[in-house]
């Protein structure tokens, strides 16, 4: 924080100088290195004016509402009451729990699937050229949309879409979003759909960099394919694997919109995760201090886990 | 050779066998990947009360939907999403590139601290700040201004994003000095070598960061849920909930806004699609 200038009413790009830079390092030879200063710090200025309000502002006051009951007419100190009770509150252990299953089960789901499709997809023909961008449109397409979608398709009556697929298999409808026990399925269901495709694209762009030479040698060794796979194509992915586990490790447990929009948490909780009670208990309960920390507790366990994955990655690579 | 050109082998594969075999794969592939979507255009542009009425067969082709669309004031809500998603990019494209280049063109003392203070907005979720982000809105420090409810609550806090910055930058560091330092000696001022040199330079840059804007503020659904607290205001993404469950018009109008909320991302990532997929990898590499 440091870093960020003094705000300036201006959202365009100042012009000014910025009374909070530091002072001119002589770095530069010749002439004005303080003007080169001043001038670097001009046009950073409209960018760490705009992450100051609407990122860091926003950090801090949620760190300080944690600590407090926000009320109308002044905010009383209750320490780590909200915290406490958070953590004890079994709507929102149920929750953390919902979005951890969540998270774990679309980053499997989406890895493993966008590998296979993009197995399958490998090669320079045109054509494939064609399935691989038909089969990455869901990714591109907006998060709301998609969840209208598949809230129509999971109908949960015989003639829904997917059950009438089911009924084709002779299998009996099912209750999909609606019922207890599937609704946290179907929902990841929904989001491997359009995940696969995404983690198929960065696998793609990894298997570019596999040395062919290493599969014609296994040819004339007479490898199988699948020895192929396990001992060349698999091991060349590992950085792959870690750029996709990173990325679901900041992404996976604040999932909100596909809740939000296919079951808003229900029926009666089943689905219920972090954000949507947060969601729910700020701006519908005006429960602001306990919704800000739930934020807390969601931002360190992401701190945490992404923490953890870079820690295991330094881990294999050493 | 064309058998080593993938790990499976598979385009390389001849025979009645193996090419049933990606008959079969790549059909099911792409319906199952773009039957939904096929299925909202054509369910669209049916006539249907049916709750369940999602179909990839048109029987009565009609434009019913988009003309009940009308009453239900979806057109108010594309407008706005336009208006959001037109000024915010702009902002957002014209922030990028001017921070980037502060990064990649000058030495200054803090330069790390602001990379990294790039870095950890990327490594913080919106949804984290939601919150928090409601009462700032409303009550801009310092500055007092009330946000709620107007395009600018929706457009600013959307103008910086970390990983614009951090595409544009790499992108910058590759343009080659020489011409900056031939526009400076010939007397031009930093703004004028700026937009003169250096922007035309980073058009292919900006194509990544275009399309990658256009469709993370197009996506925007916490933010404006949060901003805009009057139906008048919503954009098309958010208004879709309340589309729902009508019962004189069933779900007719809300596929018809559903295709109209889908349709400009889907056309922005087809014709964009070789800096889409270049900004992915990049982006991606980067964690």
């Amino acid at each position: 924080m440091t870093a960020a200038p003094t705000p300036t009413p201006a959202p365009a790009p100042a012009r000014t100088p910025e009374p909070a830079a530091p002072a001119p390092s002589g770095r530069r030879p010749g002439r004005g290195p303080r003007r080169g200063t001043l001038v670097a710090w001009a046009f950073l200025a409209p960018a760490l004016v705009l992450f100051l309000y609407f990122k860091f502002i926003p950090m801090f006051e949620g760190l300080r509402m944690s600590l407090f009951e926000v009320r109308y007419v002044g905010d009383r100190f209750v320490g780590l009451d909200n915290y406490r009770r958070i953590l004890t509150d079994d709507a929102f252990t149920q929750a953390i729990w919902h979005s951890v299953v969540l998270a774990v089960g679309t980053t499997a789901g989406s890895i493993v699937l966008g590998l296979v499709l993009a197995l399958l997809v490998e090669g320079p023909a045109r054509y494939l050229w064609f399935v691989r961008t038909a089969a990455f449109l869901p990714v591109v397409t907006t998060m709301a949309v998609v969840a209208e979608v598949w809230r129509i398709m999971y109908h949960p009556a015989d003639t829904g879409l997917i059950n009438s697929i089911l009924g084709w298999a002779g299998i009996a409808p099912q209750p999909f979003l609606a019922g207890e026990d599937s609704s946290l399925l179907s929902i990841m269901g929904m989001s491997v759909w359009r995940g696969a495709p995404y983690d198929m694209m960065i696998f793609l762009a990894g298997l570019v960099g596999v040395d062919r030479s290493l599969y014609e040698a296994a040819a004339v060794d007479g490898a199988s394919t699948w020895r192929r796979l396990r001992h060349i194509t698999l091991p060349a992915l590992r950085p792959v694997f870690w750029i996709l586990f990173t990325l679901a490790a900041i992404r996976g447990l604040r999932v909100f919109v596909e809740v939000y929009v296919l079951t808003n948490g229900g029926p009666n909780g089943s689905s219920e995760v972090l954000m949507t009670l947060i969601y729910k208990l700020g701006f519908q309960k005006g429960e602001l201090g306990i919704a800000a920390a739930g934020g807390i507790v969601l931002f360190v366990a992401t701190l945490l886990l992404t923490v953890l994955v870079q820690v295991m990655r330094g881990r294999q690579a050493a | 050779m064309r058998r080593f050109d993938s790990a499976l082998g598979l385009e390389a594969a001849r025979g009645p066998v193996a090419t049933l075999f990606k008959v079969l794969v790549h059909g099911t592939m792409i319906v199952v990947f773009t039957g939904p979507l096929v299925g909202l255009l054509v369910s669209a542009f049916s006539r249907t009360l049916d709750p369940t009425g999602f179909t990839l067969w048109p029987d009565a082709l009609s434009l019913t939907n988009f003309v009940q669309a009308a009453d239900k004031n979806v057109y108010t809500y594309l407008l706005n999403s336009f208006v959001v998603v037109g000024f915010g990019l702009l902002l957002q494209v014209l922030v990028s590139v001017f921070a980037a280049y502060a990064l990649a063109r000058k030495k200054f003392r803090g330069m790390t601290v602001v990379m990294l203070v790039m870095l950890t907005t990327m490594m913080l979720p919106e949804e984290i700040i939601a919150i928090p982000l409601s009462l700032v809105i409303a009550d801009l420090p310092l500055l007092h201004l009330d946000l709620v409810g107007t395009y600018a609550g929706m457009i600013l806090p959307v103008g910086a994003w970390g990983f614009s910055i951090l595409v544009m930058t790499e992108f910058m560091k590759e343009v080659p000095v020489e011409l900056e330092e031939a526009a400076r000696i010939d007397g031009a001022g930093e703004l004028r070598t700026f937009f003169t040199i250096i922007l035309p330079l980073c058009r292919p840059a900006l194509g990544v960061i275009g399309v990658f804007g256009f469709t993370m503020i197009w996506d925007q659904y916490l933010l404006p849920l949060i901003v805009a607290t009057e139906p008048d205001m919503w954009t098309l993404p958010i208004a879709l909930r309340s589309l729902r469950s009508d019962e004189e018009v069933g779900i007719g109008v809300l596929l018809a806004a559903s295709l109209l909320a889908l349709l400009p991302s889907i056309i922005a990532f087809l014709a964009f699609q070789r800096q889409f997929m270049r900004g992915l990898t990049s982006g991606a590499v980067k964690g």
